[in-house]
């Protein structure tokens, strides 16, 4: 395991580390100004010196992201099971899913803090329909991936439709419902950081995009590209949670997974 | 053998709806306690006749009467694949049947018999993709017994498993009907599994699948390895494949004279 674990970080970890080394050695050799382009070792100094702003928007900005994925998580599990029970309800609603798929975010952040109640619930529902669309179409497409002779194998024995439902769908759908979550946490993060450009709302419940833009027009360059590493880390924190989180669940029997770990 | 038929098939045709006739106009019966092998080419209908026994398939043509009630339990159906479930335990697998539509009442196997009556005592709480083919398919004929059916319908079971395997699991099979004489409908394309196995070998023609002939199997069961080597054996065993080839060929000679 030590040796898996070794073999799969340690490349991108000497990548990292040479980058940082060759940003830092070009800005000091060259004397580029921070305010053009901090050295890592500024954006560090940032860090450790805005920290408590920074983590506490950072917090802020996580809240937002996780009830929007919870609400989104259970909203699409629920449609896709619905559309698999029932083509009408699939090609009734499966249009509007797309709808809000393939309108911009941006576009209707704008429409949302305007009718609802107030900024921190417009951009949860903005950060959920962005995460939305993924976990549905990964959903549904597992729920109807069903092996026709497990289907045989159910019938034969006059399974109910929950049966089926809860014994073979639904674990056939997990390793695509994983899929869609993987995908569906760092959209839920840029979808709260776009959200809360379009909202631009300050003060101590203000978020991590907040910060950013705060810092922009304050011309602090490092803060700037501290905020930006914190929400470069918690997209990667996501991922890397989700990942284990797929491998814990599936690892005993889904062979790719374990291929794979 | 009682006489008594657990299964009627009666004139039965299927056509498909790509328009494709797998059976045409057949008529079949199986006995109470009895084994019955179905051979014939590929494609001829073999598994289409065992679909429509277990109700996954509806006839297009003819009628099929069970002598039992059809409420899930009374059948077991082993697939050319173990079909087992993957992320489910063995134990979890051979009791499924149990949890789903079959009444719980039929179960007259506990999980510790069924693993004993297949040897894998030790694999309970195993997955799928750790045991080997044979181990699997073994588990498959678990599962399909642990309601306790009258009635087994085997689809090409032992068709992926090697030669030596394929030896053990036809003693398992042999060994399990001595034990539950349950009623059966094997499908394969060995002729020397097929006589091995059966108390009657049905020689299917090739698509649209009609019945060409029927070998009665005189050798009592249990048969042991050494039927395998016994002139009886040989001699059913180049009936069947007189059957097989004269009638086919005859029949594809019939079917050429209708087209011209």
């Amino acid at each position: 395991m030590k040796f898996l674990v070794s073999q799969k970080i340690l490349p991108s970890t000497l990548m990292v580390i040479v980058a940082l080394l060759a940003w830092e050695g070009l800005v000091r050799s060259t004397k580029i100004p921070p305010y053009v382009l901090p050295a890592p070792s500024d954006i560090f100094a940032s860090l450790i010196q805005d920290g408590g702003s920074l983590y506490h928007a950072l917090l802020v900005t996580l809240r937002i992201c996780f009830i929007a994925l919870s609400i989104a998580t259970l909203g699409a599990i629920s449609l896709a099971i619905l559309f698999v029970q029932s083509i009408w309800i699939e090609r009734a609603l499966l249009p509007l899913a797309v709808v809000l798929q393939v309108t911009p975010i941006i576009a209707i952040a704008p429409l949302l803090l305007i009718y609802l109640p107030n900024t921190e619930w417009a951009l949860i529902i903005c950060a959920a329909i962005i995460a939305f669309f993924p976990i549905l179409a990964n959903t549904a497409q597992g729920l109807v991936s069903v092996d026709p002779s497990h289907m045989d194998l159910f019938r034969l024995y006059k399974a109910s439709r929950w049966q089926v439902l809860w014994w073979l769908q639904f674990p056939t759908a997990l390793p695509h419902i994983m899929t869609g979550l993987r995908i569906a946490g760092g959209l839920a993060l840029i979808g709260a950081v776009a959200a809360e450009f379009v909202a631009g709302s300050a003060g101590v419940g203000s978020g991590l995009a907040w910060r950013l833009i705060e810092a922009g027009y304050r011309l602090e360059i490092p803060r700037m590209f501290a905020a930006l590493f914190l929400l470069a880390a918690t997209g990667i924190a996501i991922y890397a949670g989700f990942s284990g989180l797929t491998w814990l669940v599936l690892h005993r029997w889904h062979e790719p997974i374990r291929r794979n770990s | 053998m009682t006489g008594t038929a657990l299964v009627r098939v009666d004139q039965v045709g299927k056509t498909y709806t790509s328009g494709v006739t797998a059976l045409s106009a057949l008529t079949f019966s199986l006995n109470v306690g009895e084994i019955v092998a179905v051979v014939g080419p590929s494609g001829c209908g073999k598994s289409t006749l065992l679909r429509l026994i277990a109700g996954l398939e509806t006839p297009t043509t003819g009628n099929i009467r069970l002598g039992y009630q059809d409420d899930g339990a009374g059948i077991g159906y082993i697939f050319q694949d173990p079909t087992l479930l993957p992320w489910a335990t063995v134990e979890e697998n051979i009791t499924l049947p149990l949890r789903l539509g079959s009444d719980p009442s039929h179960a007259t196997l506990s999980v510790d018999q069924a693993l004993a009556l297949i040897g894998l005592e030790d694999f309970a709480r195993a997955y799928p993709r750790q045991l080997s083919g044979g181990m699997k398919m073994r588990v498959a004929l678990a599962r399909s017994l642990v309601t306790n059916p009258q009635l087994l319908l085997l689809d090409e079971p032992f068709a992926a498993i090697d030669e030596i395997g394929r030896f053990q699991l036809d003693e398992q099979l042999i060994s399990l009907w001595q034990q539950r004489k349950f009623s059966a409908v094997f499908v394969t394309h060995s002729i020397y599994e097929a006589v091995y196995l059966a108390h009657r070998v049905v020689v299917m023609s090739p698509r649209p699948g009609r019945i060409l002939g029927e070998v009665n199997i005189e050798t009592l069961q249990p048969r042991s390895f050494a039927f395998r080597a016994s002139v009886d054996y040989v001699q059913a065993c180049n009936l069947v494949m007189k059957i097989l080839t004269s009638k086919a060929e005859e029949e594809d000679q019939r079917l050429r004279g209708k087209e011209s």
